[in-house]
């Protein structure tokens, strides 16, 4: 079991892999990817269930995740490669022609870990409580897990599924919403208010909890405490709140790097922000 | 002329129902999901039989479709239904991020496609499904003609893996149907020489109906039962055309888009002839009695006669 340090210093080198894919084919999502970084860390390194080799779409027996908000693609990629889905030397391909690693992620070249095509928003909800209710269809009692954009929310069939989550008490999946109150034509606020969120989803009938997601201790803290929350006839929404670009300092506390890549020097500066902890790709 | 007849009308959708409730018997991986139409689309029994692999979703299709894809992993062969309009064009994008290019193995299963679902007008009578789903790569598309067709396709599909999307429809139409239902596989109704008419869905009774009065004017009609529009039967189609060297597509669908445009591509590059098409012409339907409005908007056995006629003139 890895300590918070190890965690941290995998974070590091999975944020390196995010600059670095998104610079060498100068396009991705580097802002959401640097945010969810420690998330998707504890997720795969500690938190779930997992068995990247071989890798079985079906998943019996092992908790799910799926990403939703598919355009931070650098991160789960990274993360995918790091914990063993496939070779790191993969994420060389990003972005290029005949790679599997697709702008927006898909099963479609086979790409090992990847079990949902996500980039258009807002499907992602419905196809966990899916995978959710196969678990249970199957007395499978592992756990499914998503991640959304907080712009994501804004897609009506989120609120669809929200609502049939709770009807039909999925308390095997535990939700996550990447709060940074960042989207691309600017903040959440201006673009098209979410309100209170914790309130809107306590009355869509689902169990509510909020974390720092860029604080592992606390990540693995509240996570423990959504495990501990299943099992009990509601869905878990964990409202994680995160800073876009978190690691790289010019890239925090504004929307501009929602989709943009940074260049040579850019880059550089980057890096040297960031700990090169089990060696680069 | 080869003889059809038939004792009774059912509409297809029943052969939608039974065949899943079989389906709900025999095959445990079978689960159903319906946006509250489950008394319409038939799927009451199944539901009965099976209330652990029902799921009412409400009437929230993009989620039903989501939901549907999601079950696959795991696998479960999920069947989804309702209205082919909400089937379709309300879920495309879900369709095709969440079942097609994901390859999830759902099987989307839609009724009361057409003009012939009657007086709810045009809000629902969708005419372009067809084109939007076959446009999907790896998409099976399926149209069968009665009742019996309908309930072998339903349990043909869960045997075939891959996104399928089932259509049908609501009124109720003559049973005639006895021949085996292959995916993929196009279906001799009667031999010919003049003519080889291709038909699919509710318009495969008027097309043996057209033969029958082609006969009488001398015309010896092939007709031909398409019932998958994806994957195309090829072989059969250029088979028959190659002998009868005209040809006539018919469907309750646009022209655009539909049976008679996948037709015309094989033709066009494999052996260009004349081909006239019986389908709805680039316009939206309306309210009316099903027998009604397949005879305003040409989708009747006179139409197919008129085209046969046309094409056989058009041969050089």
């Amino acid at each position: 079991m890895p300590t918070i340090i190890e965690l941290e210093k995998i974070t590091s080198q999975v944020r390196r892999d995010i600059v670095r894919m998104v610079h060498a084919v100068n396009s991705g999502h580097p802002g959401g990817s640097l945010g969810c970084s420690d998330y998707l860390v504890a997720l795969y390194f500690e938190i779930m269930n997992h068995t990247p080799n071989p890798f079985d779409m079906d998943g019996k027996n092992q908790d799910l995740f799926f990403l939703s908000n598919g355009h931070i693609s650098p991160v789960f990629y990274s993360v995918l490669a790091r914990s063993g889905y496939f070779n790191v030397n993969e994420l060389k391909t990003f972005r290029k022609l005949n790679s599997r690693l697709q702008g927006h992620p898909t099963t479609h070249e086979g790409l090992e870990g990847v079990r949902m095509s996500s980039g258009s928003l807002g499907q992602g909800l419905s196809v966990a409580i899916g995978a959710a209710q196969t678990k249970k269809l199957n007395n499978d009692n592992s756990l499914v897990y998503s991640l959304h954009g907080d712009g994501e929310l804004q897609e009506g069939q989120i609120w669809e599924a929200a609502m049939y989550a709770a009807h039909n008490k999925i308390d095997n999946l535990i939700s996550c919403i990447d709060y940074n109150q960042q989207q691309i034509d600017g903040s959440i606020q201006d673009v098209l208010d979410l309100g209170n969120l914790k309130d809107k989803w306590q009355a869509f009938g689902w169990q509510v909890l909020e974390m720092n997601g860029n604080k592992m201790e606390e990540i693995l803290s509240i996570m423990e405490t959504a495990k501990n929350l299943t099992g009990k006839g509601c869905p878990i929404m964990v409202i994680m709140k995160t800073e876009m670009g978190q690691g790289v300092d010019f890239m925090m506390g504004s929307h501009k790097w929602h989709g943009v890549a940074p260049n040579d020097e850019q880059l550089a500066t980057a890096l040297a922000q960031l700990e090169e902890t089990l060696g680069d790709y | 002329m080869k003889k059809y007849t038939y004792t009774e009308k059912k509409d297809t959708r029943s052969g939608f129902g039974d065949g899943l409730t079989e389906l709900g018997r025999e095959n445990p991986n079978v689960v159903a999901l319906c946006a509250d139409l489950t008394g319409s689309l038939k799927m009451n029994q199944f539901e009965k039989e099976n209330p652990d692999r029902f799921f009412q979703v409400g009437i929230a299709e993009a989620n039903m479709i989501g939901i549907a894809a999601g079950m696959t992993i795991g696998g479960k062969i999920p069947f989804t239904g309702t209205f082919a309009n909400f089937s379709t064009g309300r879920v495309y994008d879900q369709i095709r991020q969440s079942v097609a290019y994901s390859d999830k193995n759902v099987k989307i299963c839609a009724s009361h496609a057409g003009l012939t679902l009657g007086e709810d007008g045009a809000t629902h009578q969708i005419l372009e499904d067809i084109g939007m789903m076959k446009m999907l790569p790896g998409m099976t598309v399926i149209n069968p003609c009665d009742y019996n067709q309908t309930k072998q396709a339903t349990k043909a599909i869960a045997n075939h893996k891959g996104p399928v999307y089932l259509r049908f429809g609501r009124p109720a139409v003559p049973v005639f149907m006895n021949e085996e239902f292959i995916i993929g596989k196009a279906i001799m109704l009667n031999e010919g020489t003049d003519v080889s008419i291709f038909a699919t869905g509710h318009l495969v009774w008027e097309a043996i109906q057209a033969g029958e009065i082609l006969e009488q004017k001398g015309i010896n009609a092939e007709i031909i039962n398409i019932h998958t529009i994806k994957p195309l039967d090829e072989k059969a189609i250029l088979a028959s055309a190659n002998k009868t060297k005209c040809i006539v597509t018919a469907e309750e669908h646009m022209i655009n888009g539909g049976l008679g445009d996948s037709i015309a591509q094989v033709i066009s590059r494999k052996n260009p002839m004349p081909i006239e098409y019986v389908g709805v012409n680039d316009t939206f339907g309306e309210s009316g009695t099903p027998a009604q409005l397949m005879e305003k908007y040409g989708l009747s056995a006179d139409a197919i006669v008129k085209a046969a006629e046309k094409a056989i003139s058009r041969k050089s």
